[in-house]
């Protein structure tokens, strides 16, 4: 039977990467581990190996492709006596549905709002990097610590460039440490420096949140408001894919909860860029909670050096009448997958999007509930002490008498992440889960 | 190779700075007895000679950092007397307008970082304090002090580890005053010689007299000189010994009485450096009565003004938990 060599991944969240270079053509006897091909994608390249004996029967993806889907079939090993254009014709049905994908993908990003500059494309790891960039050029006191942040250009590349423009004493790599850098960091800006900590995620961050909220956010209060320590620490937060546990979970509400803390989690690589902006140059310490499956998707983004987005506003990203849905960071992309199936049952949502979840911006939710009378919030923490009991216990206190249903949550499922990959997406937030959080709200049957 | 000078201080000099500590503690805790001051308050009795021996040889800028045990650190580094009482006794004209208490003061104007009350904190963030030091080519040292207890601490391992991969201007002050609040060093320590704790990351270190100011002096001005001159970290660890419990709660019954008389009597930093001064015969006995009587002063106005100072208002609730302006 011919076998189809498929689009490797070189992470869980790869969706899509370059076929850069073939190593072989067409009739190539290859023996397993061969290298075949060279592929790429903004944050690693990666060397195809041959999985099977056999000779090179197509090539079905060309040396140079852009943006070639993960399973997407690449090239046909025939055994002996095997002809390739049998093969070919099963080859291509799954080509066709990858591309149908990332077409609905794309249809979702243009409901960005309207733009008011110039608008590039960029993904949030780029915003990040070109935010943190834009910084350091303005203020020298401003530098990058972190674990692999300097010659590995980032774990997740998303301080790719900075070492080659700003050095080694601005950009640092650290040890395996979390506690002990934090720490630093958390000196370094009581001595008035301006340290940007990464963590590879948060998860790591655990070893260091003495630090964060015992050095850093409480300084300004014990000292009466003579001692600051403006540190942004900042890394992948929330649900990754498939690694388990310990390496997957939302701290969002741990965070919240800090008095002395600034909390950002945004969704949009604009959003990404203008708060990492202002979180730089807020002079308290901030929390900055990002999402590595966020980090490769691309949004528009004003084209200026001078795009900051004001911490503690949350963004109406959909104007609607029926029920407000309110959430943050990759909770959105779940929004606005539901929110395709609402708009067919003829239901208009308004979606927020929080961006900062300390100070949270209630305002701007008590507005939107004072309107549509409806409430679902939509996360993908755990349901206790989350970000939506914080929100569902404010409105029903403030704006009891708008409502017209209990204000209802949807979050992640109440136990820690589990690997299999069928569990794994029982455990988050599902558009079914956000429709009928809807109905129940919009009385709708 | 200090471009800054260092100061000019005088036997009697050191001997006031360790006077003042000495009542401003008895002071302090007399205060608690009478329930002016509340929570935790850590006396530095006993162990003066150590930050008053180690603030004589800093340079203006060199910063300071340390645990809860902060009183004495403060008092040396210049802080005013009356704004530490009335800290502790929890006063609007407290450093910390009386929102930090006995653990949490700080004084930027005079390089005093706290006041930590997290056991070893201090250490990573001293070092960062240091990593300030260096990104800014300032030539100033940072001393970041802890005790025995933690020196146990895994983050002062991370942090050590940094200083010296990064040859960090920091000199790290072990006070060993042999126990970790009621537990012994010698029950909570694998390896009890502290100054070699940094051998793993090539850090050298010393163990010093810590009861005896001129030592702590000479092993401090190598220190610093060792970090300012781009050698990286230093270790001193301070044999000293306090006086009283753990903390103002702590009856001490982990140690015989005979232990801590045997060193009041016979290793006292403040009678032996008396002594000192009277056998060179720069001031006689009727000079230190005087300097006595001055210090009794400030102690007794200080105490008097930290009882007078009003609490905060109660809209210093929610003052100072964010910094309104964009710097």
């Amino acid at each position: 039977m011919p076998i189809e060599v498929l689009m490797p991944a070189l992470s869980p969240t790869m969706e899509k990467g370059n076929l850069a270079k073939w190593h072989v053509t067409e009739g190539d006897e290859v023996n397993s581990g061969d290298v075949i091909a060279e592929i790429e994608t903004d944050k690693a390249t990666m060397e195809v190996e041959s999985v099977d004996e056999g000779t090179i029967g197509k090539i079905l993806i060309e040396e140079g492709s852009m943006d070639v889907a993960v399973n997407t079939p690449i090239a046909i090993i025939l055994s002996e006596g095997e002809d390739a254009e049998t093969a070919i014709t099963e080859a291509s049905i799954v080509a066709t549905e990858t591309v149908e994908t990332s077409v609905a993908e794309t249809v979702a990003a243009n409901e960005e709002p309207a733009p008011l500059t110039n608008q590039v494309e960029m993904t949030v790891r780029e915003a990040l990097r070109d935010a943190m960039a834009e910084e350091m050029r303005l203020d020298d006191k401003v530098f990058v610590m972190g674990e692999e942040v300097a010659e590995y250009q980032g774990a997740y590349k998303v301080t790719q460039g900075l070492l080659d423009e700003f050095g080694k004493k601005r950009v640092i790599d650290t040890p395996i440490t979390e506690y002990g850098f934090a720490g630093i960091a958390c000196g370094a800006g009581m001595a008035g420096l301006k340290p940007i900590v990464e963590f590879m995620t948060f998860n790591f961050a655990m070893q260091a949140i003495d630090h964060i909220i015992n050095s850093a956010a409480k300084t300004l209060y014990m000292s009466g408001g003579q001692m600051r320590c403006p540190v942004v620490f900042r890394g992948a937060n929330g649900v990754a894919s498939r690694v388990g546990a310990q390496h997957s979970q939302d701290y969002s509400a741990w965070y919240a909860s800090v008095p002395g803390l600034k909390v950002l989690a945004p969704y949009s690589a604009s959003d990404a860029k203008g708060l990492l902006k202002a979180a730089i140059k807020d002079p308290n310490p901030v929390v900055f909670l990002e999402n590595e499956i966020l980090y490769g998707k691309s949004f528009p983004v004003p084209d200026t050096d001078d795009h900051i987005i004001p911490i503690g506003k949350a963004n109406i990203r959909q104007q609607g009448s029926d029920v407000t849905i309110v959430s943050y960071s990759r909770g959105i992309e779940y929004v606005e997958n539901a929110d395709v199936e609402l708009k067919e049952m003829g239901i208009s949502a308004e979606i927020i999007d929080l961006r900062t979840l300390r100070p949270l911006d209630m305002e701007t939710v008590l507005a939107s509930v004072r309107k549509t009378n409806r409430l679902v919030v939509v996360e993908e923490g755990w349901p206790i002490c989350s970000i939506g009991s914080e929100i569902c216990s404010s409105v029903t206190n403030l704006a009891f008498d708008e409502l017209d249903a209990p204000p209802l949550k949807v979050s992640g499922a109440d136990v820690p992440m589990p690997y299999a990959a069928n569990l794994e997406a029982l455990a988050l937030p599902t558009t079914n889960q956000i429709v009928d959080a809807v109905k129940k709200v919009t009385y709708t049957t | 190779m200090s471009s800054k000078s260092q100061k000019s201080v005088s036997k009697k000099d050191l001997y006031k700075d360790m006077l003042l500590i000495r009542r401003f503690e008895e002071k302090a805790g007399q205060l608690y007895g009478m329930g002016f001051i509340g929570g935790f308050c850590h006396l530095y009795i006993g162990q003066e000679a150590v930050v008053t021996g180690m603030n004589a040889v800093m340079i203006e800028g060199d910063q300071v950092i340390t645990g809860y045990r902060d009183h004495g650190h403060m008092l040396v580094a210049g802080m005013e007397p009356n704004g530490v009482m009335a800290e502790l006794t929890g006063r609007v004209d407290g450093y910390s307008r009386g929102k930090g208490g006995s653990m949490h003061m700080f004084s930027v104007e005079k390089h005093f970082y706290g006041g930590h009350g997290i056991v070893g904190a201090q250490v990573p963030l001293g070092t960062g304090l240091a990593f300030a030091n260096k990104y800014r080519e300032n030539n100033n040292v940072s001393l970041a002090y802890f005790g025995d207890g933690a020196a146990n601490q895994g983050q002062v391992y991370e942090a050590f580890n940094m200083a010296k991969l990064w040859n960090l201007p920091v000199v790290y002050v072990i006070e060993n005053n042999r126990y970790g609040m009621g537990t012994s060093i010698e029950r909570a320590s694998s390896t009890t010689d502290l100054s070699q704790r940094g051998s793993s990351f090539d850090i050298p270190g010393v163990q010093v007299d810590g009861m005896d100011v001129d030592a702590v002096m000479e092993a401090g001005r190598k220190a610093l000189d060792h970090a300012r001159s781009g050698n990286g970290p230093f270790i001193l660890e301070m044999i000293t010994y306090r006086y009283r419990g753990h903390s103002m709660s702590d009856p001490a019954k982990y140690r015989s009485r005979d232990e801590v008389n045997e060193m009041r009597q016979d290793h006292d930093p403040i009678i032996t450096l008396k002594e000192k001064i009277l056998d060179d015969g720069d001031i006689d006995e009727d000079g230190l009565k005087q300097i006595d009587a001055e210090i009794r002063k400030i102690v007794n106005d200080a105490a008097e003004f930290a009882q007078n100072s009003p609490e905060p208002d109660p809209s210093e609730l929610y003052t100072d938990i964010h910094l309104e302006e964009t710097a």
